[in-house]
């Protein structure tokens, strides 16, 4: 009975003080707590092509260019731009009132600089530099591209948010080396990064630019006025999936930037949550490193691209079959260049095939390293699978955990694997990433210059020059499967699957979540 | 650390003072096995031991094979099971399945050989250092001081951390785990040796076998090991008990074992994502974790009682 | 009294001593260049030979010993070698966290382990004794993140009394840091409060066997009175001996409770630097905890001076 009453007490006085403290916490700033996919350790968005940090990047910088709902660059920073006919002389100015956090003005050396930088690092910047003669300022307010070829797609490449996006950095920060990260975050968008209320692993803070101009059009994608209507957010980094759906639930977090698929059922059903979709279908990639052995065996790599099963890898990593799909075309299947032209390539498993190609090719039984993201909850449970589907196909696999932050760095090693370096790994990309054959970073045949994995393959690079110089698209369609084909055959990777990444948010709390390329956190307003 | 020390129950013995004979384990043993403690935890470890030798007769599967499309059955659904490679065939999941399919009895029950494995490895290994460290601390003056220095300084680094530092630094697997996890352990056993040492030393008869130029090694085994064996094998299943919960937590955390290899942590790790939906994924490996955690160090309290009176009135 | 406490201070340097040189050698032997760790990709060789001069990985292993040693000794424990930030600057960092959760779980430790030690040893060998002891082991065998799931399930989804996860800071306000503090104690508590505990039994038993337990009931001292003033006292040599040798266990739990808990302090930090490999914060954090572990049981050994009027030194 002492017991009963007791009891009865302490949840009452727990209650009180869960009251007291919560009604203390609204009073002040209207805050949006976010939890962000994966943990954020790299701030910077031309070092990486991480989408945590690209989402981090579409925070705190702005771009020259956005691309609309309907995929076509819409002028961001920039105030008017004209091309000459042949396409060979681009002149632009920015708009009026542009200025960094720190209060100093964006100029043309500003956009100089940063531009250059990412033309190091980006694949799609790297070809634009390298058909460009000279970039150079028109006073404080303009600049000047001169190519020595006709180069048609500047505006998309400037307004691409897949790979890197072109983001306008201070010249000081631009300035440094492009295979270094920089240590200064200061932007010119419409949130501010608090670096002194940074707390790696546990938060991320960001205010609202009082300074911030935004575009008079509404949004549109990454395009339009980007307008803030609160006064802070703060990244809540929970790395755990129940967590996360536990928070959430729970009202300690307003909005989960990728559900835990696991959850989806709970989420979904539970009236005081809603489901969103930010973004795209996305899909995911089996990738494989050619520039060591054995995968730089073309015949090995198409092995083990023949050792995939899609929908036993989709089944396992997203449970549930609203939010996956099949796709046998390494470019998003809805989606104008989606061609069922794989050859050899049908989604589903081919072990014996697989084995007569190890075994013609000389395979040695070399394990294959392959990396596994153990704390990012929408890539985790693919390594597995593909684990045993590689065992499957004949190969020895090595499969090796380290969270996500760890891959993003081994990743960029050129070692041998039992050094350091590494054999395969999967990940997903957004929509937009894999459209076309010059936005999709790891399509890359230019060896050590090219994305992780460094592929050499002339042919392919070849393919892509005359994608590029084409503007027939009956042409260009034709040339894009030439790719598709020409990718499956030498192995240069695997397409698994697509899905759909959603959002979770607190229902008539927090709304105005867009639907963009990427994962964008204005526009959002809490109650 | 210091010279005197306060009575503390850090599990010094006060063995006997008669020399080792060939009735002592006999009867020592006869009183263990009517010791209820060490029948009951005795018996459970037996039957777990049992069940992880007899694997596949009952009812299992490979554990590592997955069937994404059996993801998340709950305990006792009878479903289809696809594997990887193209075989299917009717099975009975009998704790359920994980999230990528894999029934979860089948997983308990060989991480039972990998659980019970490392605790049994870790006690063996750290008993080895410790007897090699304690021995050598407590006969050879010289390196007394040296060698407990050493030992207490182990000691200052908490167990955890020194096992996830060193699975860190070295590539995780079951031989790097069952070191990292004994290395701690070593400096207890040491002491435990050592005080025994040092107690027997002053025994009229092994000062006399000293005297009469015995061989250190044969002093050791004939007249000092047999009166540590008691402690030493209640030390040792604290020990294992202490090393299978270690290993779990250590999978838990994500530096244990490789994920392909089943083992009680493992299973937990994975299925902790989705708790409050499938919480048989972390209910049944922990049940079975406790159980045999609860066994070993049951049948260590019994055998502490039996093997040494003087134990039953000291703590842990 | 100052010249055995000099002495005591003093026996702990080789102690630390040892230490460093153990987390030194675990990591400056693992595979691996730190010097390519830090560089990242496409650094040429150039830079990661100069980076190695910097880090005086040319020379030999004693010297650099030698000098990280004495590195660590003027304050400089490093740079992460990932998060770009002072390694003693992330420890300060997350210090309030860990040591609120180590400070309430020792306060509930103490607040229930004494008590329930106190009353098995005064029923001994009665019903409540052995289920106390039962208790006690059950404690000792089940997994600390297996007890936090399935409290966080029952207290803060099914009841909704507390919050899931996280950690308020002080200065947000009391009644914020102890409603994030409360579940993650409880968890931790419980192997601490089997030990404590137990060995409080132990002890507070045969100190009832004394003679002077025998004189206090003869002279008519209640059993309260007894067991508060004679009993305990004269057991609470071991009691606190455990509890310092017991900060071990609770450095390890605190690890574990953190990640189920997601607090922010030492022991998520030593996950994620285990996971990422970061061997300056790794060293830094590992070195910090033993530190603590030795400064607590230096403490302990000088309580035996007002505790125990028999040992003098």
């Amino acid at each position: 009975m002492l017991r009963r009453s007791f009891v009865h007490l302490a949840g009452i006085a727990l209650v009180a003080l869960g009251a007291a403290s919560t009604a203390s916490a609204q009073g002040s700033a209207n805050v949006l707590r976010i939890v962000p996919q994966t943990d954020l350790k790299i701030l910077d968005p031309i070092w990486t092509t991480a989408f945590v940090t690209r989402d981090h990047g579409y925070m705190v910088y702005d771009t020259l260019f956005g691309v609309d709902i309907t995929g076509m660059p819409q002028a961001q920073m920039v105030d008017k731009y004209t091309s000459s006919a042949d396409a060979k002389v681009w002149n632009f100015t920015l708009r009026k009132g542009l200025a960094f956090h720190d209060g100093k003005p964006v100029t043309s050396a500003d956009v100089i600089a940063s531009l250059g930088r990412w033309g190091k690092r980006d694949s799609l910047g790297q070809r634009m530099f390298g058909i460009m003669d000279k970039i150079e300022a028109v006073g404080d307010n303009g600049f000047r591209m001169t190519f020595k070829q006709s180069f048609g797609p500047v505006l998309e490449a400037l307004a691409k948010p897949s790979g890197s996006p072109a983001f306008i950095m201070p010249k000081r920060v631009a300035d440094t080396p492009a295979d270094k990260q920089i240590e200064d975050y200061t932007g010119s968008g419409p949130y501010v990064f608090k670096k002194e209320e940074f707390r790696p692993g546990e938060k991320v803070v960001y205010l609202k630019n009082a300074a911030y101009v935004p575009r008079v059009e509404s949004p549109s994608g990454t395009a339009g006025g980007k307008r803030v209507y609160v006064d802070r957010v703060e990244w809540i980094i929970l790395k755990d999936a129940q967590t996360q759906a536990n928070a959430i639930i729970n009202g300690e977090v307003d909005m989960l930037s990728w559900m835990p698929p696991e959850h989806y059922a709970t989420l979904r059903t539970n009236p005081k949550l809603q489901t969103v979709s930010p973004t795209f279908a996305g899909s995911y990639y089996l990738h494989l490193n050619h520039h060591i052995p054995p995968f730089d065996n073309p015949k090995i790599a198409k092995a083990a691209v023949m050792a995939v099963n899609q929908e036993a890898l989709m089944r396992g990593q997203m449970v549930f079959r609203d939010l996956y799909r099949t796709c046998t075309s390494i470019y998003p299947c809805e989606s104008p260049l989606a061609s069922n032209k794989t050859s050899y390539f049908t989604g589903k498993p081919q072990f014996e095939e697989a084995r007569k190609l190890l075994k013609e090719a000389g395979y040695d039984g070399t394990p294959i390293v392959l990396m596994h993201p153990a704390d990012f909850t929408l890539l985790n449970k693919l390594p597995p699978v593909m684990a045993q589907l590689l065992k499957q196909a004949g190969f020895n696999v090595d499969m090796q955990s380290m969270d996500w932050p760890t891959l993003l760095m081994r990743r960029t090693k050129k070692d041998a694997a039992d050094k350091g370096g590494w054999n395969a790994f999967i990940t997903g990309w957004g929509g937009s990433d894999t459209l076309n054959p010059l936005f999709f970073a790891p399509l890359t045949g230019n060896g050590e210059k090219g994305w992780f994995g460094w592929n050499k393959d002339d042919k392919l690079e070849e393919l892509k020059s005359a994608f590029t110089a084409s503007t027939d698209a009956a042409a260009r369609k034709r040339l894009a499967e030439e790719i598709q084909v020409r990718a499956l055959e030498t192995g240069l990777f695997a397409p698994l699957g697509e899905t759909n990444n959603l959002s979770v948010v607190r229902r008539d709390v927090v709304s105005g979540v867009l639907l963009a390329p990427v994962n964008v956190f204005w526009n959002i307003k809490k109650k | 650390m210091l010279a005197k020390t306060p009575p503390i129950p850090s599990g010094t013995p006060q063995p006997d003072a008669e020399p080792a004979s060939a009735g002592r384990p006999a009867s020592l043993a006869r009183r263990a096995l009517r010791n209820g403690a060490v029948r009951l935890g005795g018996s459970t470890l037996v039957m777990l031991v049992f069940m992880a030798m007899a694997a596949p007769w009952l009812g299992t599967i490979d554990p590592t094979a997955i069937d994404p499309a059996s993801g998340n059955l709950l305990p006792g659904a009878r479903g289809e099971f696809n594997s990887l490679a193209g075989q299917t065939f009717q099975h009975l999941f009998l704790m359920g399945s994980d999230s990528l399919g894999r029934d979860i009895w089948s997983r308990v029950v060989y991480g039972a050989r990998v659980s019970i494995t490392v605790g049994i490895a870790v006690a063996a290994l750290a008993l080895a250092g410790g007897i090699i460290v304690g021995l050598a601390a407590g006969y050879f003056r010289r390196l007394d001081g040296v060698l407990m220095r050493v030992m207490d300084g182990l000691m200052a680094i908490p167990g955890i951390l020194f096992a996830i530092t060193l699975v860190a630094a070295w590539r995780a697997s079951v031989a790097t785990i069952v070191i990292a996890i004994a290395i701690p352990e070593i400096p207890r056993v040491a002491r435990l040796l050592r005080s025994v040492v040092l107690t027997i030393r002053e025994e009229p008869y092994v000062e006399a076998a000293i005297a009469l130029d015995t061989p250190p090694l044969k002093v050791l085994t004939r007249h000092i090991l047999p009166n540590a064996i008691a402690p030493l094998i209640v030390q040792g299943t604290y020990i294992c008990a202490s090393a299978i919960l270690v290993e779990a937590i250590l999978s838990f955390l994500g530096v244990g074992m490789p994920a392909d290899i089943p083992t009680w942590g493992n299973i937990m790790a994975e299925g902790r994502i989705q708790f409050t939906q499938f919480p048989h994924n972390v209910l049944v490996p922990g049940v079975f974790l406790a159980l045999t955690v609860l066994a070993v160090n049951i049948l260590g309290d019994g055998l502490r009682d039996t093997l040494d009176p003087k134990f039953s009135k000291r703590g842990a | 009294m100052l010249f055995f406490l000099l002495r005591r201070i003093a026996a702990t340097v080789p102690v630390l001593v040892v230490v460093a040189l153990i987390v030194f050698l675990m990591l400056r032997l693992a595979p691996g260049d730190p010097a390519a760790a830090i560089l990242g990709d496409n650094a040429s060789s150039a830079a990661i030979q100069s980076v190695r001069t910097q880090l005086g990985l040319e020379n030999s292993i004693p010297v650099q010993f030698f000098q990280w040693s004495a590195r660590l000794l003027s304050g400089d424990l490093g740079e992460s070698y990932f998060l770009k930030q002072s390694v003693a600057g992330l420890i300060a960092q997350r210090v309030e966290p860990t040591l609120s959760l180590a400070a309430l779980t020792l306060v509930f430790t103490v607040l229930i382990a004494v008590p329930l030690g106190v009353l098995a040893a005064w029923r001994h060998g009665g019903w409540l004794d052995r289920a106390l002891m039962g208790f006690s082991v059950l404690g000792f065998s089940i997994p600390a993140f297996v007890i936090g799931y399935v409290l966080i399930w029952a207290v803060s989804l099914k009841l909704g009394w507390l919050p899931v996860q996280g950690y308020a800071r002080l200065e947000e306000g009391l009644l914020p840091w102890l409603r994030h503090l409360i579940l993650p104690a409880i968890t931790l508590s419980i192997i601490y409060v089997a030990l404590i505990a137990r060995v409080t039994r132990a002890a507070v038993a045969e100190a009832l066997t004394e003679d002077y337990v025998r004189t206090a009931r003869a002279k008519g001292i209640s059993e309260a009175g007894v067991l508060m003033r004679h009993a305990l006292v004269n057991a609470a040599v071991p009691i606190v001996t455990v509890i310092g040798i017991g900060i071990a266990l609770l450095i390890g739990g605190v690890v574990v409770t953190e990640t189920v808990f997601a607090i922010p302090g030492l022991g998520q930090l030593t996950v994620d630097a285990v996971l990422s490999r970061d061997y300056p914060l790794i060293q830094a954090i590992t070195l910090f905890f033993s530190f603590i572990y030795v400064l607590i049981n230096l403490l302990v050994d000088l309580s035996y001076l007002l505790l125990d009027p028999r040992i003098r030194y």
